[in-house]
């Protein structure tokens, strides 16, 4: 089955991980600019980082037959440096026209601070002028709930259009509100500390999917990219088709990824006897 | 070893974990009694999950034993 790794961090990871996904069926990896362990303080660095993600780790999944893309943004735990994040901010246009940029992100909430506020709503500004895709993350453990809730609230208060953005790392107590709104909702699956592979498939079996996705993230935490593969497994043994599995692990991130023109990899139909 | 406050530093994300894992499981069943509009014809390994997290909530373990209690339940009564 072909699959779709739309949050990956492959940087933090070696290239046995893109030998063992292409084995798996991923046909392509989308790699949002995160937080690196560390607090970067240059502006350079970021700029550096973008260029590795949007120019260089394409060619090392291309390696193994994977298409790679990205997308950039100033996390939110960085954001709280306002100098650097506007310094950065004024240089991301550069890369948003980079042929396997797919749009802003990972922005968003981490403590819900004033200045990551302030970051997510440059962010979101500038994806809307460039009209581009944008990838929200939202905070983690007992900050989810908090964050999320102040992350619709942020976007409520600006001119978007839903349709183009995805809010990450949605649970059971926040994907309702993010689906209402009429965003994209992620789950990612984690070991220990977000979603699990049968949570997920729970969910799926709740609420409409036309707009979930699933990824497993992976960066340089406990963290499994094999948590999606396990959750392929887990939807396909309570039963559903390989079709429905198609729809959820493939097209959709094809269909939401896909209205930025530079994806070019489309839906897929499984003719099944 | 570790310290009372390592211990639970070091385990409560894992624990945590685990109890949605049964939260979701027990969840799962209720969807699909409700999909179905029926019960399982046995019920009896819910009723010993549920009585297993009784035992846990138990305020006082002296023998700091719910381990081995646990398995003793669940050899009982599935």
């Amino acid at each position: 089955m072909q699959i779709i790794q739309p949050h990956y961090h492959a940087i933090a990871r070696t290239a046995q991980d893109y030998e063992r996904m292409a084995m798996s069926g991923v046909v392509a990896v989308c790699e949002p600019a995160f937080w690196a362990g560390f607090d970067r303080r240059h502006p350079e660095t970021f700029i550096d980082y973008f260029a590795q993600i949007a120019e260089f780790e394409p060619t090392r999944a291309a390696e193994f037959g994977i298409r790679h893309f990205c997308w950039v943004a100033v996390n939110p735990k960085e954001a709280e440096n306002r100098e650097l994040t506007q310094e950065v901010l004024r240089q991301m246009p550069e890369f948003l026209q980079k042929p396997t940029c797919l749009g802003v992100g990972e922005t968003g909430l981490h403590k819900s601070t004033p200045n990551e506020i302030e970051s997510l709503q440059a962010h979101v500004e500038m994806a809307m002028k460039h009209d581009q895709l944008v990838l929200i993350h939202t905070p983690h453990l007992s900050d989810k709930a908090h964050g999320t809730k102040r992350v619709l609230e942020v976007l409520a208060g600006m001119d978007v259009n839903p349709d183009k953005i995805w809010i990450d790392h949605v649970e059971e107590q926040t994907i309702e509100s993010v689906l209402d709104a009429g965003y994209w909702a992620g789950m990612t699956l984690y070991p220990v500390t977000k979603c699990s592979p049968r949570r997920a498939v729970d969910i799926l079996e709740k609420y409409p999917r036309e707009r979930l996705l699933v990824n497993s993230s992976a960066d340089w935490g406990p963290s499994d990219p094999f948590t999606l593969q396990e959750s392929v497994v887990e939807f396909r043994r309570r039963g559903h088709s390989l079709q429905d599995a198609v729809e959820i692990y493939h097209n959709n991130p094809c269909r939401f990824l896909g209205q930025n023109p530079k994806w070019d990899i489309q839906p897929i139909i499984i003719s099944e006897g | 070893m570790l310290s009372p406050q390592k211990t639970l530093d070091t385990y409560y994300l894992e624990a945590r974990r685990d109890l949605l894992e049964v939260a979701a499981m027990l969840d799962r069943y209720d969807q699909a009694v409700k999909r179905n509009s029926e019960k399982a014809q046995d019920e009896s390994k819910r009723f010993s999950l549920l009585q297993a997290m009784e035992i846990l909530s138990e305020p006082d373990h002296p023998r700091a034993d719910r381990a081995e209690r646990l398995l003793k339940h669940f050899a009982e009564t599935s």
